[in-house]
Order: structure tokens, then sequence, then C-alpha cells
């Protein structure tokens, strides 16, 4: 009796389970048209690497994708925590600034990446960076600034895996991806 | 006469504690841990099976037990004494303690509870006690919930008896929002998810077609702020817990946001944008929408987080030519830089107590989680690795979470955490990988 007569006056919490009214996983909307459409061809450029099927054509068409990936060549490296065009990245940007000035139909996002040296944000910015170095020099080149976008993705999108230089330096990269052409 | 030792010690800690600071009630006893002195052996503790008031209920009363026990023994500073040392058992929570049979097998702390199941109504009761003066410690409590939160009521059990004994806040009723992570590197999903601070009832809030990163909980915990690439380009997100509702915050075209955190009043966001290839930090006001900029400079200016009274922000930038630590003030303006040691300084994030910074360290190929005082004093690394990153804190200011990735092309992403005294370097059990954690505020 004693023992129950001290829990008058005990403290009674009444505990408010919010988790209790989490759902179950969910699949989100679709996201929009356009930006499925970046996405894939994003995940083509940057995961596989090869070339790009499809109605534009094979890399021996001049005016197609796979022809601007492949020849031209679709991307450029840099030297660890820099944005500095390399004389051999100038090289390439002037084949892409000719493409583009040759083929106006299409517009094109360039994607800065990071390696894993570095902490996730700092990457994310520091891929703004060489994105951004690529797009001012395309514009200097004549191509016009409306049709070329950047993002970054960091350290999101490795294409070589290893923690060693020779793939770090495959993924400090930044790669120009086309978007729109015939069907546009 | 170790035992006795301990005790002694434990006193002579308890004098010096209530001469140099006002404590809680619990100071009045003698049991108790100062965490913030040196190596400590752990204190030994009983948590006998909570006493069921039926069969139903047994398998909670087991259970709740089991909890508690692992909360405390998890902080590396309590010891869990086996039942199998157990020489009487807790029968009837209303009979006095047999403290002898108690002290025998060296349980300093006891903790004894009940449990009643009526439908899916759960009470428990609990008291600890201080086994060697055989006195308790602190009233009784009772803590009523659905059966589907017997965790949660099980954590703030074990949450009084570590603020009883230690004089600390406590941090076991707590949640931590992460990136859930799988596939290989090259192809690596992200999903965003929420579970208890030890890993259980894990929850997913999004699917892994966009790449999400950094959730970080409002101060409530009702919401989390994030990055998502659902446009295609990085943005912010709020996303309600609860109901699973989200808003893109900033809707501007053709630009990244990212690296949000909320002040601490909540009503505006920290995080970065980037144009022209720029990156600067920004505030964004939750009511009216306006957006004011913080920092103006060519250099990147990233990973912001406000100091808890919400008047200073702590930021990296690479303005000296490489990735520093700078403390300015809430509206922007002058900056300081408070990262001095060798190596690079990223990702700081002010503690709950406002006393230190934790950050990310890379120093001579290696990762560190460190802290520091909020004028760069006092450095101290805790962890060491190919790649740690992205430290957030306990509710308490105690425990740092992070996540550490292991090197090679088999890299994976695993969540660990650790003391602030570096001690108990653990991972967090999560189903599949986990990265970018964030400590909710403790639960009400």
């Amino acid at each position: 009796m004693q023992n129950m007569s001290k829990y008058v006056g005990i403290l009674t919490t009444q505990l408010d389970f919010r988790m209790t009214r989490f759902l179950r996983p969910v699949v989100f909307l679709s996201v929009l048209a356009l930006a499925a459409c970046n996405n894939a061809a994003g995940t083509s450029g940057v995961g596989a690497g090869g070339a790009t099927a499809g109605a534009a054509g094979t890399a021996a068409d001049p005016a197609s994708p796979a022809y601007f990936q492949q020849a031209v060549g679709d991307r450029v490296l840099f030297t660890v925590d820099q944005a500095v065009l390399s004389s051999q990245a100038q090289a390439v940007l002037d084949g892409q600034a000719r493409w583009l000035t040759a083929n106006p139909d299409y517009n094109a996002t360039i994607e800065g990446h990071a390696d894993e040296q570095g902490t996730r944000e700092y990457n994310l910015a520091l891929g703004a960076r060489r994105a951004n170095a690529v797009r001012e020099y395309l514009i200097a080149k004549g191509v016009a600034a409306n049709r070329l976008q950047v993002v970054s993705f960091g350290k999101e999108r490795p294409i070589e895996i290893c923690s060693a230089e020779s793939c770090y330096a495959q993924n400090r990269r930044a790669v120009t991806i086309l978007a729109g052409g015939l069907t546009g | 006469m170790i035992r006795v030792c301990m005790a002694i010690v434990l006193r002579l800690m308890l004098l010096m504690m209530a001469a140099l600071a006002p404590v809680m009630g619990a100071a009045q006893t003698p049991l108790r841990i100062e965490i913030t002195e040196g190596v400590i052996e752990p204190l030994p503790f009983a948590v006998p099976y909570f006493v069921a008031s039926d069969d139903a209920a047994a398998s909670y009363g087991a259970r709740i037990a089991r909890v508690v026990a692992d909360d405390l023994s998890g902080t590396g500073l309590f010891r869990e004494i086996p039942s199998s040392a157990y020489i009487s058992q807790i029968t009837n929570f209303a009979a006095p303690v047999q403290f002898a049979d108690w002290r025998a097998i060296n349980a300093q702390a006891l903790i004894v509870g009940a449990v009643q199941l009526s439908g899916q109504q759960l009470t428990v009761q609990f008291r600890l006690y201080d086994v060697f003066s055989g006195a308790e410690m602190g009233n009784g409590l009772q803590f009523n919930g659905t059966v589907d939160g017997w965790r949660r009521i099980a954590h703030k059990v074990a949450d009084t008896a570590y603020a009883r004994i230690t004089g600390e806040d406590p941090y076991f009723d707590s949640r931590v929002a992460f990136v859930s992570e799988s596939g290989p590197k090259n192809d690596r999903r992200k999903r965003l998810a929420v579970m208890d601070y030890d890993g259980a009832n894990v929850q997913y809030l999004t699917d892994s077609t966009d790449l999400v990163l950094a959730p970080r909980f409002s101060p409530d915990g009702s919401q989390l702020i994030y990055t998502s690439y659902e446009t295609g380009f990085p943005k912010i997100y709020v996303i309600d817990v609860g109901r699973l509702q989200r808003r893109v915050l900033d809707q501007s075209d053709a630009t990244m946001s990212f690296a949000p955190r909320f002040a601490p009043d909540g009503r505006s966001v920290v995080y970065s944008l980037t144009q022209g290839g720029n990156t600067d930090l920004y505030t964004l006001d939750l009511g009216s929408g306006k957006r004011t900029r913080l920092t103006n400079a060519p250099s990147i200016e990233t990973a912001p987080s406000f100091s808890p009274d919400g008047r200073q922000i702590v930021f990296e930038s690479d303005r000296s030519g490489t990735q520093q630590l700078y403390i300015m003030p809430a509206s922007g303006g002058e900056a300081r830089r408070i990262s001095f040691g060798q190596g690079r300084y990223g990702t700081p994030v002010w503690s709950p107590r406002g006393d230190l910074i934790a950050f990310t360290k890379q120093n001579k190929g290696r990762f560190h989680i460190g802290v520091m005082r909020t004028d760069g004093s006092e450095e101290r690394l805790l962890t060491a690795s190919f790649l740690d990153e992205g430290p957030t804190w306990s509710p308490n200011g105690r425990v740092i979470m992070f996540a550490r990735e292991s090197r090679g092309a088999g890299g994976r992403s695993t969540l660990y955490s650790v003391d602030i005294t570096g001690r108990n370097l653990k991972p967090v059990p999560t189903p599949d990988g986990g990265s970018d954690p964030a400590w909710s505020p403790l639960l009400r």
C-alpha cells in the first residue's frame, strides 16, 4: 500500500507516437517528361560512356550525337581541386564548339564531377566550377549562352570506381550532354 | 576492494560536481558518472525483465528490459550484468528490493519495472535504485502508450536512468534521418530514410528514382529539409516526416541549391546557391519567401550551420586557397577563420550546447571527424580512416554520428557513432549502406 501511495504524485508522461503515423514506402509522382529526358541522357552519357544509340544516327554521321561523343569528345578532365582548362581540354572544347555551331538544333547540359577525395558539399560546388568553366569557354567560342546549362553531381556519379589516381583522374570531369536535336 | 574504491571515487566526483555546478535532483545520491573526465570504468548495472501483469505483457517486459540495457551499455559508460549472474529475481514490483543480493553481484545501479497490457495500451512503471546506498534515485515514473510504441517507452526509461546517473541531458528517445545507399559505386541508389537512433524502425521516405542528399531535421523534428535531383538539378525540398507531403523551396531555374539547414527557430533556412559556377550562402525566410544573400565572393561558400542561439553561422570556404572553417553573423558580414591546423576542413556543425564545432578534416590522404572550440582552439580528432565525413550531434551534444566509406571498387558507406571523448567508436546498424546522418532533437 505504501508503494502504491507513492505513485499518487507520480509524473505520468503520455507519449505521442508520431512515428506510428508513418506511411509505408511511397512511390512519388513521375517527374516532368522533360526532366526525365534530361535524366535519361545524363545516365547514358555518364554511366555507360558508350555510344548513344537512336534515330539520330551513328558515329559515322558527323551530325550525330554519337559522333559528338566519340569523334569530337564529350568530356574534359581536371587536376585535383582545380577547374582550370588544360590545353588538351581546350582542344576538345574547340571541337565541341564547332560541332554545336554546326548543329544548332542541339542544346547541351554540361555536367561537372569530382573524385571521391573530398566532402560532399564542397565537391558539388567544385563540380559546378568545372562545368561552368566549360560553359564559359564554349560561349567564348561562339555558342549561344541560352543553349548551355550546367549542373554538378559532385562525387555522386563516378565512372571509375577504384580508389586510386588512375580512377580519380577519369572522375574529375565535365561532360557535355546533348539534348534536343531532330526530335526537338 | 576495487568496488569500494569505485564508490569512493564516484562520491568524490559528486562532491566536486556539487561544488562546481548546480545540477539535477539526482545529485544528492552517490551514484554518479562524470563523463567529461578521462577514461572511466563502465558502471555495472542490472535490468531484470520488467514484471508483467500477465502472459501477454511478459514479452514486452522482456523486450523493454533488453532495449533499456542496450541503450545504457551502448554509451560505453555502463556495463550490463547478465541475468545469469542474478541471485534474486524481481517478481513483484511493489516488494522491497533485496539490496544485499544485488550488491553481491556488484550491480551499482538497478532498474526495476512493471508492464501492464490493456488491449493495445501499454503502461510501464519503473524505479531506479542506487544499490550500494540502498536508496531510490528520484521518483518512480510511469509511461503510457500504445504497444507499437514500446521501444520509445524503453528509450524513455533508459533516458531517465542515464540523466539521473550522469547529470547529462539524455538522447536515446531520438531519431536519425539518413541517406540509405545500395548498389555499386558507379550505380549508387539513394533514398531518404528515418530510423530510431539505434537503427530500429527504419522508414523510407523516398524511392531511389532521384538522387537525394543530406536530410536535416526541423527544430521540432516534424520536417526534413534535403536536396533532390528530381528536376535534373539539385534543389532543396522540405518533407513532412509524418505525412510525407513535400514541397520545393526557392524554385529558380537553372541554378543549383543545396546544403540546407533550418535556423534554430525554424523560421528560416540557410543554404548554398550556385550561379555562374560560383557558390555562395543565402538565407530564405520561410514565412515571406524573402531570400537574403550572406556571402558574395568568387570562392566556394557552403555547408553552413547555425549556432544554437541562431545568431551566428559556421561554414566552409576556400577563400584562403583551401577549404577552411569560418564563423560570421547570421545576417552575413565579416567572417573570421577558426581552423588553422594542417589540411582541409569542411562540413562544420555547431554542437547543441553551443561550445564545440564538429567537422570533417582531410590531411595527408586521410579523413578525420574532429571537434574544436568555437574560437578554433583545442582541436581534437576523434576518428581516422580512408573516408570519414559529415558529423551530426546527438541532442545532448555527447555523441557524434557520421558516415565512413571504405576504400576501393567495393567501397561502401556505413554509419558510425563516437563519443566526443573519442571513445566508444562503433557502427550504427542500417539495412543497406548509409550516409549523411542527421540526428533529431529529443522526442517529446
